[in-house]
């Protein structure tokens, strides 16, 4: 008889810690939020370093998580629908901003926006020569190149 | 240079290579195969402990309860396939084991009362069954959450007539044993209050998206403190104003406690200032305050909470017996079944039937299951943070928040923490309303975090379908020639 009632007890402890190895073999896969593991990530960036960027990714905005392969041809940026990253900003102009490849850096130049492009925290007047990794922050949306 | 050059299609980059998002569904059967045994060998340990014969009835629950969930699960199989993997069997246990306690304590009161007290566990059987009917169709009929949002302001009118209505209808049609929060349908009773809950959520958390900016606004400074606005004071005022209504009308201080609680909480998490929780727990301490000056019902809950053994006779007395169910369970607890429920009365299943856990299961088994329910309400919350627009952030915050403090009003009350409030413990206690409605809100929750956790796949089409109608326009601007 008292055998059964802790017995019992204990499944009902080993659900909750069963529940609990579910909860943690959960934290590290994808949901929504991305969980990257600190020393995993910059072991990544210094490895980048010194290399050439190969693509171009929104860190921050509504298209957050998208990314753009780079491959030599310049990326217009802006409201117009034949922009390559085409935004859906109250604060971008229709012609924003574009990267472009010159020798084998990457320039952003401001096409006369009315709010402006940022590099870091920089206003952009002429065009900037773009690090691996700084940000450019157009209206709500923040790019970044890596490689 | 002056020509852009064609768009370049978007990889989407939100998964990393190779890996695709597990839908954890095995893991979710796992668990709820766990659950079911456990609750299986909880009804054995009654049924022997009441040195019942082992009869078919145990064949029946256990079938009964076995069917239902697996049910359950293949409904969420089919259409939530990412949600989270631990809330169906952090539900399913708990109402499994609510269904033995009310099963037990069937037992224990028809032994007492012999004829005059009728079975309560097959109808809560019945009731879960329709309750899991209705998750279901939730999640079959309800592809989106967000849709919801849509019909807020009629979700929030029926939702206040709802609650309003056995307020206003006779005491012949809605009250029961002094609470007037009750409809009587001939054969069977509801309380509207309980969907009212989910209806207003819903509600609320539209209008703040909607409208959150407003409350963000700051007033006056007084002494390094940014008050709100008079005028933007005027919802919280409203919500407070309901709920002194219900406590007037309905005699229920639980669904009050609970309504502004959630109000609170919304309205917190939606514009992250404490200052409104502030101001809602000045307006709380007012309507106690004054509740407790002009309603006997408020004087004797109070009396008996400060001295449940000096008050025994007048009110005190299911409380007293709690408190001695504790004491007797103790650490260990005396054993599921060899417990004495039948000394908390008739509300020995419903109000108090974490009493009778408590005495059977003692303090370890209390709280494993209070750890169930922290689970449950943590899953709800992490799913609220990982969902990516903000109806689905406050309406999951909302809905596991309301679990939390009906669970802490519940364990606060019988415990005598706070005053009692009478209020059921979601998924233990026995109640049709209560369980289906939180079955609703469980299916809502568990939209929400597929919602979450669904992979990103094709969300954003709008860059990729442009570029062949860019294309197509090149092509039209070539002249045949």
């Amino acid at each position: 008889m008292q055998l059964t009632r802790a017995g019992f007890l204990a499944l009902l402890w080993l659900f909750v810690l069963a529940a609990l190895r579910v909860v943690r073999s959960d934290l590290y896969a994808a949901a929504g939020l991305r969980v990257s593991v600190p020393g995993f990530r910059k072991s990544a960036e210094k490895k980048s370093r010194g290399k050439a960027p190969r693509q171009l990714v929104v860190t921050h905005g509504a298209l957050a998580g998208t990314r753009i392969s780079l491959d030599g041809r310049p990326i217009m940026i802006g409201r117009a629908d034949d922009s390559t990253l085409v935004l859906d900003d109250d604060f971008a102009s229709t012609r924003h901003a574009r990267i472009s490849l010159r020798g084998t850096d990457w320039y952003v130049e401001d096409l006369g926006s009315t709010n402006g492009t940022f590099l870091d925290r920089a206003k952009v007047t002429a065009p900037l020569r773009v690090p691996l990794g700084v940000p450019i922050r157009i209206g709500k949306t923040v790019i970044e190149l890596r490689s | 240079m002056t020509q852009p050059g064609p768009a370049v299609p978007l990889a989407q980059g939100s998964e990393p290579p190779g890996s695709s998002t597990p839908t954890r569904r095995g893991t979710e059967l796992a668990m709820l195969a766990f659950a079911a045994g456990l609750v299986t060998g909880a009804l054995m340990l009654v049924e022997v402990n009441q040195e019942q014969q082992l009869t078919m009835r145990l064949v029946y629950y256990g079938l009964a309860y076995l069917v239902l969930f697996a049910g359950a699960h293949v409904a969420v199989r089919k259409w939530a396939p990412y949600a989270d993997p631990l809330i169906l069997p952090c539900v399913a246990l708990l109402n499994g084991i609510g269904l033995v306690m009310i099963y037990r304590i069937d037992l224990a009161l028809a032994e007492r009362y012999e004829d005059r007290w009728a079975d309560a566990a097959p109808k809560q059987v019945l009731w879960t069954a329709i309750a899991l009917a209705m998750f279901v169709m939730v999640l079959k009929f309800l592809p989106d959450h967000r849709t919801l949002s849509r019909y807020a302001y009629m979700f929030g009118l029926a939702g206040l007539i709802l609650l309003a209505l056995p307020g206003m209808l006779p005491a012949s049609l809605s009250e029961v044993n002094g609470a007037k929060i009750w409809l009587r349908l001939g054969i069977f009773s509801i309380q509207p209050g309980e969907f009212a809950k989910i209806l207003l959520m819903v509600f609320f958390a539209a209008f703040l998206v909607s409208k959150r900016d407003l409350f963000t606004v700051a007033g006056r400074r007084v002494l390094g403190i940014d008050l709100p606005r008079a005028r933007d004071m005027g919802p919280i005022l409203f919500a407070w104003g309901i709920c002194v209504a219900i406590m007037v009308f309905e005699k229920d201080l639980g669904t009050a406690l609970l309504f502004f609680g959630v109000v609170l909480a919304l309205l917190y998490v939606a514009t992250e200032r404490f200052i409104w929780v502030g101001v809602g727990l000045v307006l709380f301490a007012g309507g106690s305050f004054v509740a407790y000056q002009l309603f006997s019902h408020v004087q004797g809950r109070v009396e008996s909470w400060l001295d449940p053994f000096g008050n025994y006779t007048e009110g005190g007395f299911q409380l007293a017996q709690a408190l001695f169910g504790f004491g007797t369970g103790g650490m260990f607890g005396t054993g599921l079944g060899s417990g004495r429920p039948e000394m908390l009365l008739f509300q020995a299943n419903s109000d108090f039937i974490t009493a009778a856990i408590g005495e059977e299961l003692g303090f370890i088994g209390l709280t494993a299951l209070l750890l169930v329910y922290m689970l449950l309400a943590m899953r709800g919350l992490r799913s609220a943070v990982a969902v990516r627009d903000s109806f689905g952030k406050l309406l999951g915050g909302g809905l596991s928040f309301t679990l939390t403090m009906q669970i802490f009003l519940v364990i606060g009350g019988v415990t005598t923490l706070i005053p009692l409030t009478g209020i059921t413990a979601p998924f233990l206690s026995a109640g049709g309303s209560s369980l289906l409605a939180n079955y609703v809100l469980v299916a809502l929750l568990l939209r929400i975090s597929d919602a979450a956790r669904r992979p990103q796949a094709a969300a954003k089409p709008k860059p990729v379908a442009q570029a062949p109608i860019a294309e197509a326009h090149t092509v039209m601007v070539e002249r045949p020639s």
